[in-house]
C-alpha cells in the first residue's frame, strides 16, 4: 500500500521517536545537499521516488544550481520537519499535507509565500485544479505546490452484496436509507465503519454536514468565526449521524473495529458490510489484501446527495493531495521554485504519477489517464475532483492542530451516544475558548 | 587507628557515630550522583520551568506565567483524565497484588514442577510491551479476533470488547496484568524463600495448618515485600502509557484518557509542550506523594527487619 500513504498521520509508536527526535541530534542521515544544490525532502517510496527523481534529472541537466532528492522515512517524517525547519538544517522544498501539517510554519514566516509566483504566472497556476490548489491555502495564500495524487473521500460498494439482496446503488438520501433498511433485514451491517479511530467516523461528519449546510459552514468554524458550531447545520448533521448509529446503520461492534491492519476491509470486502466510505485509496488497499473482490465486486460513487440540503450536490471532503513547499531563509529559494514550475505540471512528471497508479492534481489529463492500472477508477476520482465547486480538507487537518484532538474526541462520543448535538457543539467551543 | 572493636563500641555508644564508621567518601557516589543529576533532576527542573511557558517547539519558548496551570485546574478533561487514572491504578494495584503474592508463595516452593512453571510465568516480562499490546489489540478484534468467539462467553453478544467503557478498561487491566503479574511474582518468591524454615517449623509442632501458616508466618514475614511491591506498582501505573495508545488509543471516546495520554497528546499531537509540561509535572507531584504516603503509613520507613528477635 506504498502507492498512497493515506493520511495515516504518524506512526502509533511514535513517542518514544519524537521525544528523540527532539531533545536528542538534529537533522541526520540522508545525503544532505552540498552548497550549490537545493535538497527536496520527500517520503521513502519505491514507487513515487523514481518519478520524483526523474523530474530532478530533467531539471537539473540545463540548471546552474542542481537539486538533490532527499528520501526520508515515514516515521519522524513530520518530528525532523519539525525541529529542522527553524535551523540551517532545513530542507528547501519539502514534502507535506497541507493544512495542519504547514500552517504553524506558514504563520511563524518559515515558508515562502507563493501566491505571487502563481499569480504572476497564470499558465502554471491553471496547469492545476483550481479546488485542489484552494485547498492548500492558508489564511488565503498558496504556500503548497501539488505533487501527487488527489485523495477525496467518496463511498464504495460491495457489489456482490448488493445483488444478493436486490438492492441499488444509492444516489439519495432516501435511497441511501431505503437501501440501508433492506440490508439490515437481510442480516447484513449496512455500513463498514473502523470506529476505533475517529477520523474514519469524521468522514461521515464532514459529509453531512457539506450535503444539508454547504462549505461555508466549515469554512467559518476553520476561520474562527465565533458561534460558527452554533450552525443548525451541525445540530442537524450530529441529530442524523445519531439516528444512523441508533438504527444499527453501522452495525453494533464499530467502535471496536480497526482500519489499521485491515480488519475494517476484510468486514467490507467479506460481505459482513455492503458500503464503505473512505478515501481513494481504499481501492489500492482492497487491490493488495483482496484482489478478487477489487477486481469483481467493487463498486464507487459520490456521497449520496441529501435532497434538501443547501449543499452543492458535487462538493468533496478528504485529502486534496501533497504538497510541496518552500523554505523561506532558503539560498536556492529561485532553483527551487523553477524547479517546481518546470516540472510539477510537465507531461512527463504527470504520466510517471499516472503510470504508479496517482491521480494528480493537474487540469485536462482526462485522456491521458488510460495510462492508469485502473482508468475506470482513475477517471471517476478525476471527474470527482475536476467537478467539484469545493474540496474541502479534513477536518482534523484544517483546524488548529491543537482543536483537532478534543474534536475527535467529540465525534467519537457522539458515536458511542455519549454527546448529543449540543454538547458536540459545546465540547467544540470549550477547546477553543 | 582504632581497631574494629572499638569501632563498634563507639557506634554502641552512640558516640563518634559518623567519623567512625568506614563509609566510602562522597567521590563513590559521584558518577551515580552526577548521572542522576543530569538525566533525571536536570529534565525535571526544565519540565517544571516548561510549564511556566507556551512553546510549539520551534524557536524559544515564550514566558506564560500561570497560564498552563490555570487551564489545567479547569479542564475538564484533565479531571476525568485523573479519575480514570487513579482508578486504573487501584484496580491493577487489587488484581495484581493477590496475584502475585499467591503465586510467588507458590513458586517458593522447591518441587521441580513448580521451578519450571515458575520460568513459563516469567515469559510474559521478556517482551516489550509495545508487542504485548499489538498482540492483544489483534485479539481484541471484534469480527476476526479472539473477542468475536470467546466475547459470547463473557458477555459481550458481538465481540465489542474494547468498544465499550467497561470493556475497554478490563482489558487494559488485564494486559497490564499479564505483563507486570510476572515481575511481581518474582519478587514474592525472592522474599517467601527468605523465610526461615524454623518459624514453619515450630507452627506446624504447634499445631498450625497451611493456612494458618501462610496467614500467622508468611503474610507478616512479606509485608515490607508488599510495601515495595505495591509501590512499584501504582507509580507504574500512573506513569504506564504505550498499552492505552496501542490498545484503545484512549477509546472508545475519552473512556481512557489517561494523565500520561494527556500529556502525549499536548506535546506530540498538538505541539503544545508547554501545557504537556504542566500535565507532566502534575503527575511528578502525585507519583511522589503517593509513594511517600506509602512510605508513610506502611512503616517502610522505620525499616524494621521482619527478622527481629531471630
Amino acid at each position: 500500500m506504498t502507492a498512497s500513504m493515506p493520511r495515516r498521520r504518524f506512526l502509533t509508536l511514535a513517542g518514544g521517536g519524537a521525544a528523540f527526535a527532539l531533545f536528542g541530534a538534529t537533522g541526520c542521515g540522508g545525503e544532505d545537499a552540498a552548497d550549490g544544490e537545493f535538497s527536496v525532502w520527500v517520503l521513502q517510496d519505491e514507487n513515487v521516488n523514481p518519478v520524483s527523481q526523474a523530474s530532478l534529472d530533467r531539471y537539473n541537466g540545463a540548471a546552474e544550481v542542481k537539486g538533490v532528492l532527499q528520501p526520508e522515512v515515514n516515521t519522524g517524517y513530520r518530528d525532523k520537519v519539525h525541529i529542522s525547519i527553524g535551523t540551517g538544517q532545513r530542507p528547501d522544498v519539502f514534502f507535506n499535507w497541507g493544512g495542519g501539517s504547514i500552517r504553524t510554519y506558514a504563520r511563524e514566516g518559515l515558508l515562502e509565500d507563493l501566491t505571487p509566483h502563481l499569480d504572476g504566472d497564470p499558465a502554471f497556476k491553471n496547469a492545476f485544479l483550481p479546488s485542489v490548489l484552494d485547498a492548500g491555502k492558508i489564511d488565503g495564500k498558496f504556500f503548497g505546490i501539488p505533487m501527487r495524487t488527489m485523495q477525496p473521500v467518496h463511498m464504495f460498494y460491495n457489489t456482490k452484496v448488493f445483488g444478493e439482496v436486490g438492492v441499488e446503488i444509492p444516489e439519495t438520501w432516501t435511497q441511501f436509507l431505503d437501501v440501508c433498511e433492506k440490508l439490515k433485514s437481510a442480516g447484513i451491517t449496512p455500513v463498514a465503519l473502523a470506529g476505533a479511530q475517529s477520523w474514519t467516523e469524521l468522514m461521515w461528519i464532514e459529509y453531512l454536514v457539506e450535503r444539508i449546510g454547504g462549505a461555508q459552514v466549515f469554512a467559518d468554524i476553520a476561520a474562527g468565526t465565533a458561534g460558527a458550531w452554533q450552525n443548525p447545520a451541525i445540530a442537524r448533521a450530529i441529530d442524523t449521524t445519531r439516528s444512523l448509529v441508533d438504527s444499527g446503520v453501522f452495525g453494533t461492534n464499530f467502535a471496536a473495529v480497526e482500519w489499521e491492519g485491515g480488519a475494517v476491509q476484510q468486514v467490507f470486502s467479506s460481505g459482513k458490510a455492503a458500503m464503505h466510505l473512505m478515501g481513494s485509496w481504499e481501492y489500492t488497499t482492497q487491490l493488495g489484501s483482496a484482489p478478487e473482490f477489487a477486481r469483481d465486486d467493487l463498486a464507487w460513487g459520490p456521497f449520496p446527495v441529501i435532497e434538501d440540503g443547501a449543499g452543492a450536490p458535487d462538493a468533496v471532503v478528504g485529502n486534496p493531495t501533497n504538497y510541496f513547499s518552500v523554505t523561506k531563509d532558503s539560498a536556492h529559494k529561485d532553483a527551487a521554485i523553477a524547479y517546481l514550475k518546470q516540472e510539477m505540471a510537465s507531461e512527463a512528471y504527470v504520466d510517471g504519477l499516472i503510470a504508479i497508479g496517482d491521480v494528480p492534481a493537474v487540469a485536462d489529463i482526462t485522456d491521458r489517464l488510460s495510462g492508469a492500472g485502473n482508468p475506470e477508477f482513475a477517471a471517476f476520482v478525476y471527474d470527482l475532483v475536476a467537478k467539484a465547486p469545493s474540496f474541502q480538507l479534513s477536518w482534523d487537518q484544517a483546524v488548529e492542530r491543537e482543536l483537532a484532538s478534543p474534536m475527535l474526541d467529540a465525534i467519537s462520543q457522539v458515536f458511542l451516544g455519549e454527546l448529543d448535538a449540543a454538547g458536540f457543539v459545546k465540547a467544540n467551543e470549550d477547546a477553543a475558548a | 587507628m582504632s581497631t574494629a572493636f572499638e569501632k563498634v563500641a563507639a557506634v554502641r555508644r552512640g558516640s563518634r557515630r559518623a567519623a567512625a564508621t568506614p563509609r566510602p567518601n562522597f567521590l563513590y557516589i559521584l558518577p551515580a550522583a552526577l548521572f542522576f543529576g543530569f538525566f533525571a533532576l536536570l529534565p525535571l527542573v526544565l519540565v517544571v520551568a516548561l510549564s511556566f511557558t507556551t512553546w510549539t517547539g520551534i524557536g524559544d519558548p515564550e514566558a506564560a506565567g500561570m497560564e498552563n496551570w490555570s487551564r489545567l485546574f479547569s479542564d475538564e478533561k484533565v479531571l476525568a483524565a485523573t479519575r480514570t487514572t487513579l482508578f486504573l491504578t487501584v484496580l491493577s494495584w487489587a488484581t495484581q497484588t493477590p496475584l502475585s503474592l499467591l503465586l510467588g508463595v507458590w513458586a517458593a516452593g522447591r518441587q521441580r514442577n513448580r521451578a519450571v512453571l515458575s520460568a513459563v510465568f516469567f515469559l510474559p516480562l521478556l517482551l516489550s510491551s509495545a508487542a504485548i499490546a499489538l498482540m492483544f489489540h489483534r485479539f481484541l478484534d471484534p469480527n476476526f479476533g479472539l473477542a468475536a468467539d470467546l466475547g459470547p462467553l463473557i458477555g459481550f453478544e458481538d465481540g465489542n470488547i474494547i468498544g465499550t467503557r467497561g470493556g475497554a478498561l478490563a482489558a487494559i487491566v488485564f494486559v497490564v496484568g499479564w505483563q507486570f503479574v510476572p515481575f511481581h511474582t518474582l519478587i514474592y518468591q525472592a522474599a517467601a524463600r527468605n523465610i526461615p524454615a524454623v518459624l514453619y517449623d515450630a507452627a506446624t509442632i504447634d499445631g498450625a495448618g497451611r493456612w494458618q501458616a501462610f496467614r500467622r508466618i508468611t503474610l507478616p514475614q512479606l509485608r515490607n515485600t508488599v510495601v515495595t511491591s505495591s509501590t512499584l506498582m501504582i507509580v507504574g501505573s500512573l506513569t504506564f502509557f504505550e498499552t492505552i495508545l496501542l490498545l484503545t488509543n484512549g477509546g472508545p471516546g475519552i473512556a481512557t484518557h489517561v494523565l500520561p495520554f494527556l500529556m502525549y497528546r499536548a506535546g506530540f499531537e498538538g505541539y503544545e509542550f508547554g501545557y504537556a509540561a504542566t500535565i507532566a509535572t502534575l503527575l511528578v507531584v502525585v507519583g511522589t506523594t503517593l509513594s511517600l504516603l506509602i512510605v508513610r503509613f506502611s512503616g517502610f520507613a522505620k525499616m524494621r527487619s521482619t527478622l527481629e528477635g531471630l
